[in-house]
């Protein structure tokens, strides 16, 4: 293990290029994550999280071999994914939870299907799926950058019509809120946040990334600001701990960071002031005690 | 203008105009069913209806339809003369209790103020116009001590009430309850039908879906029999006939229901 000195060092080193690279895209994701993340922690759509992480699979296998984007690749299929499973799930018939049932399995399989065409097949699979901290393009850094930026704009600037359309979507639709579109919007709010997470975090694990950190401030808080600002500090810090402990202990970034951030769950869903374990066990031995009859 | 002379202006305006809300000839079909039937009701301000019938009769679809939530096969609905989307958005709304997700971490107020998102606009922050209907709006349902309270530790009556106070956010000339009163205690029931009485009274033409026969009987100014279509609509005095009632509720001209309501059932 490093100590935190040398790690500091690592990072100005220039030939460990990457390692800074590494770390300011899982730091950027973490922090948008953990924004989109509260929406889709609060409206209780983490499946939907799931299938998109899933979906975006095809897009980066494309990419991969078309030597394209793999951000663009992926988003194109993760949207496509996303809209699909909106229209679909318009239908009552079948449950929206059938439906991305359905979708994201079928886009992972092409994905494998893609990818296993490709030379060299069976290292890019698993950088894809665990993810990788080396070998970040400067311009994706620039993308992931970008797109973080548009997307917390977006996120703030139609937050009440989100928040409207989470509390309630047949008033919603009622006042004149097109409710369908806001749902787009938001899919697409959330694949875009994965599809720049997957490059450090992997494809199995970033949703990890976008329902921990808020569902760790949600435990604290009962106030949507609060919360708004919580998740993305707790992502960013799951961020640096996990980096620095996977470059230090030889450890796979994707999952340390998840791992990070899940302690901070647990943690928070013990000590949290008024929802926490502690503060259950504390009032449950304070009323077991007998109490006196008055009469 | 304060929200007092607000209120007196729309009486008067309501005074003057016919019909608040107009639904002529409604004909609806949801999932292959035909649900509503040639449905007409007319609404004035100042009405305070109670939308009576028995499950599955097309209360909760006649509301939805008049806030176009559902889509009409044919028949029109107006709201003020209007029919147009605009016009419905002013409507106010309470849906059903289990709307509302209401683990959302927002307060009494921000939830209060989520029913003006639309009227708000996109891009738009909230003005002090839409803080004082707000306010206006949870004074009058008496929530004022709790506004700041996140809605997750509310009671079920106090939920309603919210409910009610988001609706009235949008200071609307017609109001729509989905059973207001399902599962809520004496008190708020009455807290609540003394509101709607006082709304009605200000010129806001209220309709109310509920299985509470006998309050409507005793608190609505009006009352709309709803079996697949309006089988009558007048006073509570008005709508006495047993044999209409035992035909909307499909039960017995005989049916202790209908003694227990006090309609005159012959022997």
């Amino acid at each position: 293990m490093i100590s935190p000195i040398d790690f500091l060092a690592d990072l100005t080193n220039p030939d460990l290029a990457f390692l800074p690279k590494a770390l300011l895209v899982a730091l950027m994701s973490s922090v948008i994550c953990g924004v989109i993340g509260s929406h889709v922690v609060l409206r209780g759509m983490a499946f939907i999280g799931e299938a998109v992480a899933h979906a975006v699979f095809p897009g980066l296998a494309v990419a991969f071999l078309l030597q394209g984007s793999l951000v663009l690749g992926g988003a194109v299929a993760g949207i496509t994914t996303a809209v699909l499973v909106a229209v679909f799930s318009q239908n009552r018939r079948l449950k929206e939870d059938s439906i991305i049932g359905i979708f994201f399995v079928a886009a992972f399989a092409l994905g494998i299907v893609i990818i296993s065409r490709a030379p060299g097949y069976a290292g890019s699979l698993q950088d894809f799926l665990f993810g990788s901290i080396t070998g970040i393009p400067d311009r994706d850094v620039v993308t992931v950058a970008v797109a973080g930026a548009l997307l917390i704009l977006g996120v703030l600037l139609l937050h009440k019509e989100l928040v409207t359309v989470s509390l309630d979507r047949e008033m919603a639709r009622a006042s004149g809120l097109p409710v369908f579109a806001l749902d787009l919007v938001l899919y697409v709010m959330v694949t875009i946040a994965i599809v720049i997470s997957v490059q450090t975090i992997g494809n199995i694990l970033v949703l990890a990334l976008l329902i921990t950190p808020a569902a760790t401030a949600r435990m604290l808080t009962d106030r949507l600001g609060v919360m708004m600002t919580l998740a993305p500090c707790f992502g960013g810090l799951a961020a640096v701990v996990g980096v620095y402990l996977s470059w230090s202990l030889d450890l796979p970034t994707g999952g340390t960071i998840v791992l990070v951030a899940t302690a901070g769950f647990l943690l928070a869903w013990f000590l949290a002031p008024r929802h926490g374990l502690a503060r259950a066990l504390r009032n449950r031995t304070r009323r077991a005690r007998p109490v006196p009859v008055t009469a | 203008m304060t929200a007092a002379a607000e209120r007196v202006a729309v009486a008067a305006a309501a005074g003057t105009q016919a019909t608040a809300l107009d639904v002529r000839d409604l004909h609806v079909v949801l999932g292959g069913r035909l649900v509503l039937q040639g449905a007409d009701l007319q609404v004035h301000g100042g009405d305070f209806l109670g939308l009576i019938g028995p499950n599955g009769a097309g209360k909760t679809t006649l509301l939805r339809s008049v806030l176009g939530l559902v889509p009409v096969a044919s028949g029109t609905v107006q709201v003020a003369g209007r029919s147009s989307r605009a016009a419905r958005a002013g409507v106010g709304y309470v849906p059903q209790r289990h709307e509302f997700a209401w683990d959302f971490p927002i307060s009494v107020e921000d939830a209060v103020l989520s029913g003006r998102t639309r009227r708000i606009g996109l891009l738009r922050r909230a003005r002090v116009d839409d803080y004082r209907a707000v306010r206006d709006a949870v004074d009058r349902v008496g929530l004022t001590d709790l506004r700041r309270r996140p809605v997750g530790q509310l009671s079920g009556g106090q939920r309603q009430r919210v409910l009610v106070a988001r609706a009235l956010a949008l200071r609307p000339r017609v109001l729509l309850l989905d059973e207001p009163f399902t599962g809520l205690d004496m008190p708020t029931q009455e807290l609540l039908t003394g509101l709607f009485t006082e709304l009605a009274a200000e010129g806001v033409a209220v309709v109310m879906t509920t299985h509470d026969l006998a309050g409507a009987l005793y608190s609505c100014t009006r009352i709309a029999l709803l079996n697949r279509t309006v089988l009558a609509t007048g006073t509570p005095a008005e709508v006495r006939d047993p044999d209409l009632w035992a035909r909307a509720f499909q039960i017995s001209p005989h049916s202790p229901l209908l003694r227990a309501i006090g309609l005159e059932v012959p022997a």
